[in-house]
């Protein structure tokens, strides 16, 4: 079992919080992504959870066994963690193969052993042919996989993977995706992803923890993440997600109506969404459009329109609030001059949640 | 409540503790090292020095010198060093811009001549610029020149030092300046030609400006050089009777032995200061000059169109009479059987090599102590450094950076203080063993270990800022104890590195001879200071074939040492261009 529990974990730099009291609970065999802007403390995290880095305050459990508190650290080599680099660290004057056999080398497993468990490490990557090769003389994406194979060989009870396809092409980036969603469901490990790239989170992960200035701000599906933001800065960050001002909340059973510029919308809301005066609106381009003769919308002014083959992307501004910018998609073959007036209405929105 | 303590201890056990204990142990190992080797001898030296009898008495230190003699050794001290240092800043800033701006031919080969006197002894070196210059030099008979019989040597003055201690360091001066000026980002020179710049307006406006930090740096560097320049202010200015501080203390603990000791330990500190005090001039004097630069400037290059084929011929002259005569005035004195004797080939002969290598019991024995303690030297320091880095490099911290401090520290202080030091502090018998190593073999191997330990360390660490963090972090993370990853990760990579240092540390002690002149003794003599005392005792031909033997040795470690050169981090060799 290797669930991960951490308990109001901090960690300062020179008198700056760059964790503040982060806790979470990752079950055993989850695959997890942990996203945020970069500078918001996400690889601290997975410095605390690997052990090189002691916590100032909290701890972090691995298999109901605390491994990092403020008095006492288990060191790395003794947490049974694996982990991928972001540049991968192999090592340069190894081959492939004694990369992948070398944890195995020091747990003392006899050379034999060690050949079958290497190849069959470099199998699930596809790479057991190039297990002779130096790392030098492998491409970007060959080194992932070499990275992951030497992880996998050590069969630890978890994977720290940081910013694994930060350094890649952008081609083989789905192709190394599509690769990691294999590799979780043949090991079954716990997998913690770091990446400020979110719609690799989306893509990969059980649940996303978003990290913003060293603060949780939200851990959740995808889906939720999308769906149900719950602070402005989740839903700016979540899928080019935009906001908007909303007054006069009403609840219904979740749901509400509010008032955008003076237009009443139907959206969701939580369950315990209370009467305010005024909130925040977490739209998607997806769910707003121009509005067809006989819907109720609001007006805002064109500001540019750019072709996007199958929509045009409209930029736009509220005509009731200026300081506003917006998009939406439009049919590619609607024209819309520039500075035009368009009536805009929204289909979907989230009433975002007032701030604890 | 018994039973919730009893958890308490055990949960404790269940945690190590933060840094595992092997690396605590080496680190505690590294502590005594640098204390033992370093920061208690030189505390020794201060304690000494300003508090002899137990108490601080700075009116004895006053009156010691207030003498004469050291206020005269410190005068000349400082002119000796002061005018060294700027006729090296001349030379090697005309080198530097030379080799670096302008579109001389075979500057390989120049670079290559002209840093190689650095490599050299400089007792070897003064040497051969003696018997060049002597009236019954070999070298300026051929010429068809000679020099006044009678009268004193030329060289045995005050002008002769300086000259010999400015050419002996111009190469420091060159190589800082020519790293500066390679740093210069194009595009400043690119502005200045679009503002109408012509290259000699340029190079005074533009380029020197900004290459001020490495002048100064390069001229910190000579300067602490010439002052600590035992050889050839001992093989100059002694007959010269001209008095620097360094002679002055050789020539008092000659004659007094140790007696004269707490009195050493108070030049030996004044020279220090003189020391730290330049450094920290030159240091004020090229600050405010950071030119930070990233990427690679594209070299500038100044064509010198007719110019060219007279600057070349100039610059090669300059190599001749610097290098190529004295040495080959050196080697054909190995060559004769007596000091101004005509080499042809009735009176080639080998028999001073013979006698050297062979037949001169004292002179073998002298060549294997050097090759025994060096070799242990290197050993050792290698070793150290390796793991001295990775404390310096990777884990930082106050204590690591004492360590670092002090080991530079070591070696930045001319050799003499050190082995005034050491004696100071090895004087009395060990501890728990009760016997001195003063006046052994041991006592040397200490000062060396102390003295070059920078040398080893400094490619060591420029190995380790190019290696990733995370190749030693997943080891870690792949099970690896602190010796395994040190053993099967680190070490392989910084390999190449540590050679590059123990090849420097190989060719600094074999013929060194500032830190090991006070300590040989009868039952220990390196090779070093017995050019001086073969010189001193009459046997010129004799000095210059061990002279010439420790250039050969010199130039096999450059060779092999260049071989290597591929594997090595850049900039670690200082004479490849």
């Amino acid at each position: 079992m290797a669930d991960i529990v951490i308990s109001d974990l901090s960690k300062m730099y020179g008198g700056k919080r760059v964790l503040d009291r982060v806790a979470m609970h990752i079950v055993d065999g989850e695959f997890i992504a942990v996203l945020g802007p970069s500078g918001c403390g996400k690889t601290t995290l997975l410095r605390l959870l690997a052990g090189f880095e002691t916590p100032d305050e909290g701890t972090i459990q691995l298999g109901g066994r605390v491994v990092s508190s403020r008095e006492a650290n288990v060191p790395p080599e003794k947490r049974n963690i694996g982990i991928v680099f972001q540049n991968y660290a192999l090592w340069p004057h190894m081959s492939v193969a004694d990369n992948v056999g070398y944890a195995l080398k020091i747990a003392g497993v006899n050379s034999q052993e060690r050949l079958q468990r290497s190849r069959e490490a470099l199998s699930v990557v596809g790479m057991e042919n190039l297990a002779e090769r130096a790392p030098s003389d492998l491409s970007g994406g060959q080194r992932q996989r070499v990275a992951l194979a030497r992880c996998l060989a050590a069969k630890p009870s978890v994977m720290l993977l940081d910013e694994p396809l930060a350094n890649l092409d952008v081609h083989l980036r789905a192709a190394m995706e599509n690769e990691f969603v294999r590799f979780h469901r043949h090991t079954g490990a716990t997998m913690v992803y770091i990446t400020h790239d979110q719609s690799e989170a989306m893509a990969l992960a059980d649940r996303i923890a978003v990290i913003d200035r060293g603060r949780l701000v939200q851990f959740d599906r995808p889906r939720d993440l999308y769906r149900e933001p719950q602070s402005e800065m989740v839903a700016r960050f979540i899928g080019n997600g935009q906001v908007l001002p909303v007054r006069d909340v009403r609840p219904e059973a979740e749901a509400a109506i509010v008032s955008i510029f003076g237009k009443d919308h139907r959206v969701r809301a939580r369950r315990s969404e209370q009467v305010r005066s005024s909130a925040k609106l977490s739209v998607h381009t997806s769910a707003m459009r121009l509005a067809q003769p006989g819907d109720d919308g609001f007006a805002g002014k064109v500001e540019r329109v750019i072709y996007r083959g199958n929509h045009s992307q409209v930029d736009f501004i509220a005509t009731a609030d200026p300081a506003l910018q917006l998009t939406l998609h439009a049919p590619a073959d609607v024209a819309i001059p520039a500075d035009d007036t368009i009536q805009v209405c929204i289909r979907d929105g989230w009433v975002i949640p007032a701030a604890a | 409540m018994a039973l919730i303590a009893m958890e308490g201890i055990q949960e404790r056990r269940r945690l190590p503790a933060l840094l595992p204990k092997a690396e605590w142990m080496v680190l505690g190992l590294l502590v005594i090292f640098v204390a033992g080797l370093s920061f208690a001898p030189l505390l020794r030296l201060a304690i000494a020095a300003i508090a002899p009898a137990g108490v601080i008495d700075f009116g004895h230190v006053a009156e010691l010198l207030w003498k004469k003699k050291v206020l005269t050794a410190s005068t000349n001290t400082l002119v000796v060093a002061v005018l060294s240092t700027m006729l090296a800043m001349v030379l090697g800033t005309i080198a530097a811009a030379l080799t670096v701006l302008t579109d001389m031919r075979f500057k390989t080969a120049w670079v290559f001549a002209f840093v190689l006197p650095l490599m050299i002894p400089p007792q070897v070196t003064a040497l051969a610029w003696v018997q060049a210059f002597s009236p019954s030099s070999p070298v300026l008979g051929l010429l068809g020149l000679s020099l006044h019989d009678g009268g004193r040597h030329p060289l045995y003055s005050p002008g002769g030092i300086i000259l010999l201690l400015g050419f002996y360091h111009a190469p420091l001066v060159f190589l800082t300046v020519r790293a500066a000026l390679r740093r210069l980002p194009a595009e400043l020179v690119e502005a200045a030609r679009a503002a109408g710049a012509t290259s000699w307006t340029l190079i005074f406006t533009i380029i020197m400006p900004l290459a001020r930090a490495g002048l100064f740096a390069g001229a910190a560097l000579a300067f602490v050089s010439s002052i600590s320049n035992f050889g050839i202010q001992a093989m100059l200015g002694i007959p010269a009777r001209y008095p620097t501080l360094i002679t002055l203390i050789y020539q008092q603990m000659n004659s007094y032995g140790p007696s004269a000791l707490a009195d050493m330990a108070v030049l030996a500190l004044l020279l220090s200061t003189l020391t730290i005090v330049g450094v920290a001039i030159s240091g004020w004097l090229g600050q405010r000059n950071d030119v930070r630069v990233d990427g690679i400037g594209r070299s500038l290059e100044i064509r010198l169109g007719r110019w060219r084929p007279v600057v070349e011929a100039a610059s090669w002259l300059f190599i001749v009479l610097t290098m190529a005569l004295p040495l080959s005035a050196l080697v054909a004195t190995s060559l004769v059987t007596g000091f101004g004797q005509e080499l042809s080939w009735k009176t080639l002969t080998l028999v001073n090599y013979a006698n050297a290598l062979v037949h001169q019991a004292s002179i073998r024995n002298a060549f294997l102590t050097s090759l025994l303690l060096t070799s242990v030297t290197v050993v050792i320091l290698m070793a150290v450094s390796l793991f001295m880095a990775y404390f310096i490099v990777w884990k930082r911290g106050p204590l690591v950076r004492m360590l670092h401090l002090f080991s530079e520290l070591a070696y930045a202080l001319p050799g003499i203080i050190l082995a005034v030091a050491m004696i100071l502090f090895f004087l009395k018998p060990l501890p728990v063993l009760g016997f001195s190593i003063y006046g052994t073999v041991w006592i040397i191997l200490a000062a060396y270990l102390s003295s070059f330990l920078a040398l080893a360390l400094r490619p060591v660490l420029s190995g380790f800022a190019q290696v990733d963090r995370a190749m030693e972090e997943a080891a870690q993370v792949a099970g690896a104890g602190f010796l395994a990853r040190m053993r099967d990760v680190v070490i392989p990579l910084v390999a190449p590195a540590a050679v590059a240092g123990g090849v420097m540390v190989f060719m600094s002690a074999l013929n060194e001879i500032q830190v090991s002149i006070l300590l040989v003794s009868s039952n220990a003599r390196t090779i070093g200071p017995m050019v001086v005392f073969l010189e001193e005792g009459g046997s010129s031909t004799l000095a210059a074939a061990v002279g010439c033997l420790m250039i050969a040795a010199v130039l096999i470690l450059m060779l092999v040492a260049t071989r290597f050169s591929r594997h090595l981090p850049k900039g670690v060799i200082p004479w490849q261009n």
